[in-house]
C-alpha cells in the first residue's frame, strides 16, 4: 500500500515536472487534471482560499494582520487617481496576495470596449499585480448608458462572438490573463439558441480564456430557470477553470435572488465537492457583500472549503 | 433581432421609470423574454428593473445626505427620480452618478423645494466632496522650491482641491449633517426624531450668506476650509497658470484692502498653502485645467 502511494506521488511530481517544462500532453494528463494547481488562465498560481477586501474589515486586517491566502478586490473602487482608497489598497499589497475582480467590463455589451475603463485597469493592473483578472459573461451598458447591472446574455452565436472578440481585445491591452464569471440570471431570452453552459463554453473557446467559475450563480439560476446544475458542471471545459467563486443567496417566493448575505448552502458545498472532484484543487474565493459578519465569520465560512480540497489532494495522493 | 437591438429594448424596458408602488409599469415592452412556470415575462424584466431603480437610487442617497436634508426624504427621492430618468449614467462607475446634477438642477428648479440656490450650493458642494476624497495628489512644492519665490514663479494647485464661490453656508449644515448621520447608529429612535427636527429647523432658518471655500483633503480625509474671496481669486488664478506676480494683482484688483494687509495676508496664505500642501508645480501644457 505504501509503496502503491509513493509511486502515485513519483508519477505525480513528474507529471508536474513536464507540464511546467510545455509536455503536459505528453505525461498521465488524467493525473494533472486531478490536482491541477494552476494553469495558464490564472497565471500559473497556486492560489489557496481567499476572501473579498471588505471596508468593515479594514481595521482588523490592518490590526491583527491575520492569514489569508489571497483577497480578491472589485477593481472599480480603486480605479481613481488617489485618495484613501488607494492607499489603502497599498498598504494591503505590502502584506498579501491580491486578485482584481471587475463589475463593469461588460464583455457581453455589443458597443466596444470603454477605453479609458480600460486604461484605468491596466493603471490598476500594473499597480497590484495580479496573475489574473476576471469579470463577467454579461452586458450591462448600450450605447454608453449604464445599467451597473450584471444583465443576461442571449445565448446567441452572434452574442459568443461579438463576447470573445471582446474578452481577446481587453486581455492584448491589459496584457493579463482574463477569466470570465457566469453570472445568476432571472430572465432567459425567446432567441436564445443554446443552453448557458454551451454558450459559456463558445464564449471561452473562441477567445482562449478562463472561466471564474461561480457555483452560488449556477445554483440560483438553476432553480430559476429549472435546469441540473449538475448538467451545467460537467460541461464546463475543466481545463479551463481559473478560479472557483462561492456565496449565498437570498430565496423568495418564486425565485432566488443572488445576494451574497447568507452562508454558503449545502447544495452548492456538494456542487464545490463535486467541481473539486473533476476539475482539481483550484484557487477558491468566498463572496460576502451585504450584512457582512466579522472578518472572523467570514473567514472562517470561507475555510470550509479547505475540507473539500484536501479529501480530493488525499484520494490523487 | 440582433444583439444590438435586444439589448436596447432591454436596456430602454428596465431603465423606465417604476410605478409609485415600485413596480414595473404597466405596459412595458417584456416580449423578448420568456416567461416560467412562476414569473410572467413582465415580472422577470421586474427583477432586473427594481435591482436598478434601487441601485442607481441608493448610490445618489448616499452621496448627497447634505441635498436630503435640504429638500427633505420624499422630495428628494423624487428630485433623484427625476434626474435618474433624464440623465442615466453614462460612466462605467457610480462614483461618477451625480456629475450632472448640478447642470440638470439650474435646469429645473422645481425640484429644489423653493429653495433653489440653497440647494445648488449643497450640490457642488457635495460634488466637490466627491472629487477632493479620490482625485490625484501632485508631488508637494518644498521649501526648497519656494526659495526662488518671486512675481514670475509658477505653481500650481493640487488637483483635488475645489474651489466654490457659494451664496449659503452649506459647510456648516453639510457638516452637523455628517454629525448626525454618524451617531445614528448609537441613538434611540426618540433621540434621531429629535436630532431630525432640530436639522430640519436649521435648514428652513438657513440664511443667505456669500462665502468662499476650499475642499481639500488632509491625511485621506476632506475637509472645507473657509477662504477670503482675494485668496479664492488668488487660488483660481494660480491653477489658471498665471505667474505669481500676475495672479496676486488679479486677487486684490478692486479690492479695499491696504498693501500693508495684503502683504500680511499672502504671508499668513502661503504659510497655511505650504503646510497643508496645497501647492504643487504647474500643471503642464495640454493637461486638463481644474477650474471653478
Amino acid at each position: 500500500m505504501q509503496r502503491q502511494g509513493w509511486l502515485r506521488n513519483r508519477r505525480l511530481q513528474e507529471a508536474i515536472r513536464q507540464y511546467n517544462r510545455g509536455r503536459a500532453r505528453e505525461v498521465w494528463p488524467h493525473l494533472l487534471l486531478k490536482l491541477m494547481p494552476a494553469n495558464r488562465f490564472n497565471g500559473f498560481k497556486d492560489y489557496g482560499i481567499g476572501i473579498g477586501l471588505r471596508i468593515p474589515h479594514y481595521t482588523r486586517i490592518f490590526e491583527k494582520k491575520p492569514v489569508v491566502d489571497w483577497f480578491e478586490i472589485i477593481s472599480e473602487n480603486y480605479m481613481i487617481d488617489g485618495g484613501r482608497p488607494l492607499a489603502t489598497l497599498d498598504r494591503i499589497l505590502e502584506r498579501y496576495r491580491v486578485v482584481q475582480h471587475g463589475v463593469s467590463m461588460y464583455f457581453g455589451s455589443a458597443e466596444p470596449l470603454n477605453r479609458e475603463h480600460l486604461r484605468r485597469l491596466k493603471a490598476l493592473v500594473k499597480r497590484t499585480q495580479t496573475p489574473w483578472l476576471t469579470d463577467h459573461l454579461c452586458w450591462g451598458s448600450v450605447d454608453g448608458t449604464y445599467s451597473h447591472d450584471l444583465l443576461p446574455m442571449p445565448y446567441t452565436f452572434e452574442a459568443a462572438k461579438v463576447t470573445a472578440r471582446k474578452v481577446r481585445e481587453a486581455r492584448d491591452y491589459l496584457e493579463v490573463p482574463i477569466a470570465v464569471e457566469n453570472v445568476s440570471s432571472y430572465a432567459e431570452f425567446h432567441i436564445s439558441e443554446m443552453t448557458e453552459w454551451e454558450f459559456l463554453k463558445e464564449v471561452v473557446e473562441r477567445a482562449d480564456c478562463g472561466i471564474l467559475l461561480d457555483l452560488n450563480n449556477i445554483y440560483v439560476s438553476s432553480r430559476n430557470h429549472n435546469f441540473d446544475p449538475y448538467e451545467y458542471l460537467n460541461s464546463v471545459p475543466a481545463e479551463r477553470v481559473a478560479q472557483i467563486h462561492i456565496a449565498g443567496h437570498s430565496k423568495f417566493q418564486k425565485y432566488i435572488l443572488d445576494t451574497h448575505d447568507h452562508p454558503v448552502i449545502d447544495p452548492v458545498w456538494k456542487m464545490y465537492e463535486h467541481s473539486i472532484r473533476r476539475i482539481g484543487r483550484t484557487a477558491t474565493l468566498l463572496e460576502w457583500d451585504d450584512r457582512i459578519p466579522s472578518f472572523d465569520g467570514v473567514h472562517a465560512e470561507a475555510l470550509k472549503a479547505e475540507k473539500y480540497i484536501h479529501a480530493r489532494v488525499a484520494a490523487v495522493l | 433581432m440582433t444583439l444590438v437591438q435586444l439589448q436596447r429594448r432591454m436596456a430602454h424596458a428596465v431603465m423606465q421609470p417604476l410605478t409609485s408602488a415600485d413596480r414595473i409599469a404597466p405596459k412595458t415592452d417584456a416580449g423578448f423574454i420568456k416567461p416560467n412556470d412562476r414569473l410572467s415575462s413582465a415580472e422577470r424584466l421586474e427583477v432586473y428593473s427594481r435591482s436598478y431603480w434601487f441601485r442607481v437610487l441608493d448610490s445618489l442617497h448616499d452621496d448627497f445626505p447634505g441635498l436630503r436634508a435640504v429638500l427633505g426624504q420624499r422630495a428628494f427621492h423624487r428630485l433623484s427620480r427625476a434626474y435618474l430618468a433624464e440623465c442615466p449614467s453614462r460612466s462605467f462607475t457610480l462614483r461618477n452618478l451625480g456629475s450632472r446634477l448640478e447642470d440638470w438642477l439650474q435646469r429645473k428648479p422645481q425640484h429644489s423645494g423653493g429653495r433653489h440656490e440653497l440647494a445648488l450650493d449643497m450640490v457642488r458642494l457635495e460634488w466637490a466632496h466627491i472629487e477632493a476624497f479620490d482625485s490625484a495628489a501632485e508631488k508637494v512644492l518644498g521649501p526648497e522650491d519656494l526659495l526662488e519665490l518671486g512675481p514670475s514663479f509658477r505653481a500650481g494647485l493640487q488637483p483635488y482641491i475645489r474651489l466654490l464661490s457659494l451664496h449659503y453656508p452649506v459647510d456648516d449644515l453639510r457638516i452637523q449633517v455628517s454629525r448626525a448621520s454618524d451617531e445614528h447608529g448609537a441613538a434611540s429612535n426618540a433621540a434621531l426624531k429629535h436630532k431630525h427636527r432640530n436639522l430640519t429647523r436649521r435648514v428652513s432658518r438657513s440664511k443667505p450668506e456669500r462665502i468662499f471655500l476650499a475642499v481639500h483633503r488632509l491625511d485621506f480625509t476632506v475637509y472645507y476650509r473657509r477662504i477670503a474671496p482675494e485668496e479664492y481669486r488668488l487660488l483660481n488664478a494660480l491653477r489658471n497658470g498665471q505667474t505669481i506676480g500676475r495672479a496676486i494683482r488679479s486677487a486684490f484688483e478692486n479690492s479695499s484692502v491696504s498693501t500693508d494687509e495684503q502683504q500680511s495676508m499672502l504671508e499668513t496664505w502661503f504659510a497655511a498653502w505650504a503646510e497643508l500642501g496645497w501647492l504643487c508645480p504647474p500643471a503642464t501644457p495640454g493637461r486638463k485645467r481644474l477650474t471653478q
